[in-house]
């Protein structure tokens, strides 16, 4: 698309993320809500609708979503109830679905992005509980439709924005976010692939300085957060195209192709169902103590949010680093207690984003399988630091060699490995004689002003001293004696 | 074989070694036999009942028998039976055998009693005859050419005929209490949450109630001693200590008594139920109780609000029923929607259709608010004028019904004047409080008579106290 044209547009996008709670049984029901067994194995009277059951909330479901509130900032509606959304499909048992219309167990609140370095708010108007519905299979070669109910009942809490998110990228931000946040929460795992997150995200594009935004149109079926933003890029473009053509934008449910990166209609919304919802006269309204509030306050872990605070002015980390070190709640933990341990805050950040993750990279390993204490790596860091050890031999032969050893301490490794490098003035400075009177050519080029062969001198003053030699120490002397 | 009326005169006469469980439960077995054409029985448990009897003789035997030994009873066929058929007495329900027991049938065979059969009902207990039944209506024993109420007629014809001692049944307007005033029987529907509601399927789920239908009150105190009180398996059920109902029998108080004005009065109530009605409340009067008149404001508004929220829950209670998991399923459907409209049009009755269309139109858009909002409210306003009543008085009585059991297909093309026979009571259910239908006579032709009593939230052990006092007086 011509970019003066797209550039007339403002996009408009609310997001609405539904969250699979990773909690051991379901929302209503006894049964397992694991994903990846034989069809229909978590199946109990109760999930397959028999006559004569009746629900019965699982406690943790309200404080997982509390948790999700708490770490968004939002309200938390002290007292909930469930209202049913009525309508007729083969993967909803009751023919109805338990949910919250009314009285949503958090308001308000919101997730912060950050786009461009700069902080944003995307406000949220809800998160609400409810159950998912089974799964309609249609297996090639079978010309009748087979339903899985393993998955129906199992918890879910659906995200609502408000329809602030003004770029494909800021929604990429916000779920990326969003996941960040059930993980470090651990109340979801955040898998889109398997389906345990799930997004429908509305768009429009109006005028820019319009009043009133366009007519909006749901897009449904992205199975990753990549895909999110493709869609989001799709319709933007197909919405610009359309009304440049003078075309109107229908109200519409567009399904996302994962092949072509394309949407398609799949029916106006027009045609949706009346849900009918009422309250669910089944179910006792669940009242939020405030006990019961504190308590799941005391639980919270610390948030992406508050570390990425903590790290940028306890720190002084740049903004990168802690993008990479808070992706994951187990990483920006083993930063901060290694933090406490050093205070080479910046060169610990390295040690974690090169050969840490490197190391826990080729593993396909997570650090909470890491067998190394930070007090170990604290000291491993101060040798660097203080000159005693290379960090290309750090990294290299005492990292590997620590994890091994465990009842070494890095002194000894590089003790042992003799790595400790020669930093002493005295020692260094007749090797260096020695190899710039070896080779005077080389000097006079270099005094000619091509200054690159200092490292070709530095090469030699490691290779005498096999690697041994503080590189700093020695381009100091190197130096000295060249351009006096 | 002598004709009980309360599990007290059973026991006593095995202990006295009269009689034994086998040789009753064959009793039992003969008279459903015999009075086969009633059609209160839609399934009978000829041989897991000997079964059991023999059983709970030996364990009468070793003293070591459950507090519901020598009762035999039926269930409405509403109520879960683990591995027995239960299809609320509709074709859609074809085939469905429960897998689990409901929480009061599991402690009525932790109690040893001795179930004896499901026994038919209104389709899922929607109606006040049992001729909503998909396997034909249920006939009373007194007069066969008359219903015996509904929807628990089935119940109700089973204790009147002596087909077992007791049955269980369900109330969500009066489906134990006017079958029980029909028959010349006790019904009792205890406060809502009282007790558990799962295993009983669900026709609106604010409203059901197990009921007790019984031949002594004796026997209906122990019933709800046995099955009432908290549960895990339903979150609405009351956690309330459930009291020692069969201990708290006796009442010597002086009770203040409102009865409705309207009952005795209006032109809607039958002449000789007035007056039956009127003798019943002299005759409490003459005891020194204080009995007098009530006007109910909001009369009028019961029976609409009644049917606007019952039907609402139920178009939603009764959605799952949609042959996809089990059940009746139509043949031929070409896709989804066809299987939808195929099975549920040929597996639902009449009533049960009308009522899913009425609730469906009350819930949808445009209308909510008008009906379904509007009827919340309403509910509300009644409880709270009966509740004001129920503070100035003990208990309210008015007559379980405004006529005697009707012919069958008496009130067919007329739902209104069907709906009517509910009048007195809906209002127990809007406000979830606890009544009573017990025998107050006949009229000329032999028909029974109910009168009925209602009174505050759990105060069951009042009630059926009061109760027992009445039938009691009756009979001197």
């Amino acid at each position: 698309m011509d970019k003066t044209i797209a550039d007339k547009y403002q996009p408009v996008i609310g997001l609405e993320i539904h969250a699979q709670l990773s909690t051991l049984s379901k929302i209503f029901a006894p049964d397992s809500g694991e994903f990846g067994n034989m069809p229909n194995t978590n199946v109990s009277a109760i999930t397959l609708a028999h006559p004569g059951t009746l629900p019965k909330l699982n406690k943790k479901v309200v404080e997982y979503a509390v948790k999700m509130g708490l770490a968004c900032g939002c309200t938390i509606n002290r007292y909930n109830f469930f209202d049913r959304k009525n309508y007729f499909y083969p993967d909803l048992p009751k023919g109805y679905q338990t949910t919250q219309d009314k009285a949503p167990i958090c308001k308000g609140g919101g997730i912060r992005i950050h786009v461009n370095g700069q902080q944003k708010i995307i406000r949220l108007n809800r998160i609400h509980m409810e159950e998912d519905a089974g799964k309609n299979l249609h297996l090639s070669g079978e010309t009748d439709t087979l339903v899985d109910f393993n998955r129906a009942g199992v918890p879910l809490i659906e995200i609502v924005t408000e329809p602030d998110i003004r770029s494909s990228e800021e929604a990429f931000e916000v779920l990326t976010e969003i996941r960040k946040l059930v993980r470090y929460l651990d109340i979801c795992d955040g898998n889109m692939e398997e389906g345990s997150l799930r997004c429908d995200a509305n768009i429009s594009v109006m005028l820019k300085g319009a009043d009133k935004f366009g007519k909006k149109v749901e897009v449904k079926n992205m199975n990753s957060i990549r895909n999110v933003q493709r869609a989001i890029d799709f319709e933007i473009n197909r919405q610009i195209a359309e009304l440049e053509k003078g075309n109107e934008i229908f109200s519409e449910t567009r399904h996302f192709d994962t092949v072509n990166f394309t949407t398609h209609g799949m029916r106006t919304k027009e045609e949706l169902n009346d849900y009918r919802y009422f309250p669910e006269p089944d179910l006792q309204p669940v009242v939020i103590s405030e006990e019961w509030l504190d308590q799941i306050k005391k639980s919270m872990p610390p948030l992406p949010w508050q570390l990425y605070e903590k790290f940028a002015q306890q720190y002084q980390l740049p903004s990168y680093d802690i993008h990479v070190l808070t992706e994951t709640k187990e990483m920006a933990l083993y930063f901060d207690e290694l933090c406490s341990k050093t205070t080479h805050y910046k060169a610990a950040s390295n040690w974690l984003m090169g050969p840490v993750k490197s190391y826990l990279n080729e593993r396909t390993m997570t650090i909470t399988q890491l067998n190394l204490a930070t007090d170990t790596l604290a000291q491993l860091i101060e040798l660097v630091e203080s000159g005693k050890v290379s960090f290309a031999m750090a990294s290299q032969k005492i990292f590997p060699e620590l994890i091994i050893s465990k009842n070494k301490t890095p002194l000894q490794i590089a003790e042992q490995l003799n790595l400790i490098q020669e930093s002493n003035t005295d020692a260094i400075k007749p090797i260096v004689d020695e190899v710039l009177a070896k080779y005077p050519e080389k000097v006079k080029e270099y005094r000619a002003g091509k200054k690159g062969i200092l490292a070709m001198f530095m090469g030699e003053v490691m290779k005498q001293t096999k690697g041994k030699a503080d590189p700093k120490v020695a381009t100091k002397l190197l130096q000295e004696v060249l351009d006096a | 074989m002598k004709r009980y009326h309360s599990l007290q005169e059973i026991r006593e006469d095995i202990d006295a070694g009269k009689t034994s469980c086998v040789e009753l439960t064959r009793y039992y077995l003969s008279n459903i036999k015999k009075k086969s054409s009633l059609n209160a029985f839609l399934e009978v448990y000829e041989q897991e009942a000997l079964a059991k009897a023999e059983e709970i003789d030996k364990k009468i035997a070793a003293g070591k028998a459950g507090r519901l030994a020598g009762m035999v009873v039926g269930l409405k066929d509403v109520l879960c039976h683990k591995d027995h058929r239960l299809q609320a007495s509709s074709k859609i329900l074809d085939g469905f055998k429960s897998k689990f027991n409901a929480t009061a049938v599991q402690r009525l065979i932790d109690e040893d009693a001795i179930i004896i059969g499901r026994q038919n009902c209104d389709e899922f207990a929607m109606g006040s005859s049992n001729e909503n039944s998909a396997f034909g209506p249920v006939l009373n024993d007194v007069d066969n050419s008359r219903v015996p109420g509904g929807s628990s007629g089935g119940s109700a014809a089973a204790v009147q005929a002596d087909l077992c001692l007791a049955s269980l049944g369900s109330d969500t307007g009066g489906s134990v209490r006017q079958p029980a005033a029909f028959c010349g029987i006790i019904g009792l529907k205890p406060t809502y949450s009282r007790i558990s509601r799962y295993g009983l399927i669900a026709y609106a789920s604010s409203f059901d109630c197990i009921g007790i239908i019984t031949r002594s009150i004796e026997d209906a105190a122990l019933l709800l001693e046995v099955v009432a009180g908290r549960d895990d398996y339903d979150s609405t059920v009351s956690s309330r200590e459930v009291p020692e109902y069969t201990k708290m029998l006796k009442t010597s108080k002086k009770y203040k008594i409102g009865y409705l004005r309207e009952s005795v009065e209006s032109k809607g109530v039958s002449d000789e139920i007035k007056k039956h009605t009127l003798k019943a409340l002299e005759l409490l009067k003459k005891q020194g109780h204080i009995v007098e008149p009530v006007q109910f404001k909001l009369l009028d508004y019961i029976l609409p609000t009644y049917y606007i929220l019952t039907t609402a829950e139920a178009s939603s209670n009764l959605s799952r029923y949609d042959g996809v998991r089990y059940g009746y399923r139509a043949e031929g459907a070409t896709d989804m929607v066809s299987l939808y409209k195929k099975t549920r049009s040929q597996g639902f009755g009449k009533e049960v259709k009308k009522r899913i269309m009425l609730g469906t139109f009350v819930l949808s858009a445009g209308y909510y608010d008008a009906y379904y909002t509007k009827a919340q409210k309403v509910r509300r306003l009644i409880k709270e004028e009966t509740d004001r009543i129920l503070s100035q008085y003990d208990f309210f009585i008015t007559p379980t019904t405004t006529t005697v059991a009707f012919k069958i297909g008496e009130h067919e093309g007329d739902p209104l004047s069907m709906y009517l026979a509910d009048l007195f009571t809906v209002q127990a259910n809007l406000c979830g409080l606890p009544a009573i239908s017990i025998p107050n006579g006949c009229d000329s032709n032999g028909l029974p008579i109910g009168i009925q009593l209602m009174t505050k939230s759990f105060a069951e052990q009042e009630l059926l106290a009061f109760s027992k006092y009445m039938l009691e007086l009756q009979t001197n």
